[in-house]
């Protein structure tokens, strides 16, 4: 499968000079299956842009929100495919307790936040919740699985899998919580779901001064990212959702830190918005290539 | 071992945290984790024990009702809330593997978690009298 980043900003989009290399649109991954299948991970501003390259050629679209967070969901609005008549999208997301998904997009997706209501949209629109583990849905030839993980409100992490390759996505996550002083793995929240990737797409938010003042935040200093991906046993570490106080050179000293902070058992890749990943067996190319 | 649900996971993590004792079960029972508060009532230690099951905890955990008497299964919050998933409330005695008899007050709950999973349960407990 190949994936692309389309928006790789946590919290708020950050255009600018000091941002051009990284990016400013919020979080957006495309993956594309061998047999064409569509994924767009989450709805972020990134999504813009994508919507723009699908054309009528791709039959239906599948949306997978990781959560309802405004960084997650603003572009949903932009989303070209959205607005196509007949075009078959569907939307999955975190179960609630209380309401369906449809309640809670329709709660951006209507005035006064937004002047279209999710129902006036003219393509064809389902929208799901996602069941959890050890529940998999299946998109074409892509299986995928979605587990809870700590974030404030429901939030979860994807696990795709395509003929034998794994890619994970778990952009909002802050695994320390509930893992201090912890041997154990299976006490380690989104374990299951990174469990020797081959690509793990990750939140990287904050550098290591900056997390204690954020704990609880839901997000992930740099070094606990490198200590989940080690315990994992992923082969390559995508960092990703960079704080908006982040520029790109900020951005550059954090990976150039965390490469040289450690032996690491994995490749770290800087989440640069345009960047393509290909995610498939050894024999196959698992480079990089960046989008234009 | 499977990855504990991620409510478990903050479950513990707030038992962690707070000054009272918490004991932590999976639907089977099986004690998956205790603060340190209970170490203090009990003479447990969880570095120590690690996860204790059903059946050995009941060897470690003497519960005997006002008249000396064993606690039946039935009475205790832990069973009632992983059997009959409800809360409910106990007054009883527990010694603990340090031999001292103490009257508690136990308040049980079920872990619901999301879509309806049942997770465990969590017993909160209250040192009444030694």
């Amino acid at each position: 499968m190949k994936v692309t980043l389309w928006g790789t900003r946590g919290s708020l989009a950050t255009p600018g000079p000091e941002t051009v290399r990284y990016g400013g649109n919020t979080s957006c991954v495309e993956v594309c299956g061998a047999d064409g299948t569509v994924l767009v991970l989450d709805a972020g501003t990134g999504i813009r842009r994508l919507g723009a390259r699908l054309g009528p050629e791709v039959g239906r679209v599948d949306v997978l929100l990781t959560h309802l967070h405004m960084d997650h969901i603003q572009g949903l609005g932009f989303f070209r495919p959205l607005d196509q008549s007949g075009q078959e999208v569907h939307i999955w997301g975190p179960p609630s307790t209380t309401l369906d998904l449809r309640a809670r997009v329709s709660r951006y997706l209507s005035p006064p936040l937004f002047p279209v209501r999710l129902r006036e949209l003219p393509s064809r629109l389902t929208l799901h919740d996602v069941p959890l583990a050890p529940e998999e849905i299946r998109i074409g030839g892509l299986r995928i699985s979605a587990a809870l993980v700590c974030h404030p409100g429901p939030t979860v992490g994807y696990r795709i899998s395509e003929d034998g390759a794994t890619m994970t996505y778990i952009p909002d996550h802050e695994p320390l919580l509930g893992a201090v002083r912890l041997s154990s793995s299976d006490w380690i929240s989104g374990f299951d779901l990174a469990a020797h990737a081959d690509l793990l797409i990750h939140d990287s938010q904050y550098s290591a001064t900056q997390y204690p003042k954020h704990v609880g935040w839901g997000h992930s200093a740099i070094p606990h990212v490198l200590e989940f991906a080690a315990r994992t046993g992923v082969k390559r570490l995508v960092t990703f959702h960079h704080d908006p106080r982040h520029d790109d050179a900020a951005l550059d000293r954090l990976v150039n830190e965390a490469r040289s902070s450690a032996d690491l058992p994995f490749e770290i890749l800087p989440g640069i918005e345009g960047a393509c990943f290909e995610v498939g067996h050894a024999t196959r190319n698992q480079g990089q290539t960046t989008l234009t | 071992m499977p990855q504990k649900a991620v409510e478990v996971i903050l479950m513990r993590q707030l038992a962690s945290y707070l000054a009272m004792p918490i004991l932590l079960f999976d639907p089977a029972g099986t004690l998956l984790f205790y603060n340190e508060p209970v170490e203090a009532i009990s003479g447990l230690r969880f570095d120590e024990t690690g996860e204790i099951k059903l059946e050995e905890l009941s060897s470690m955990l003497h519960l005997t009702a006002e008249d000396g008497s064993p606690l039946p299964l039935e009475a205790r919050p832990s069973v009632v809330a992983l059997q009959q998933k409800r809360a409910s409330h106990a007054v009883f005695w527990m010694a603990g593997v340090d031999g001292v008899r103490r009257k508690v007050e136990a308040t049980g709950f079920p872990l619901e978690g999301q879509g309806g999973r049942h997770l465990g349960a969590v017993v909160i407990l209250w040192e009444a009298q030694r």
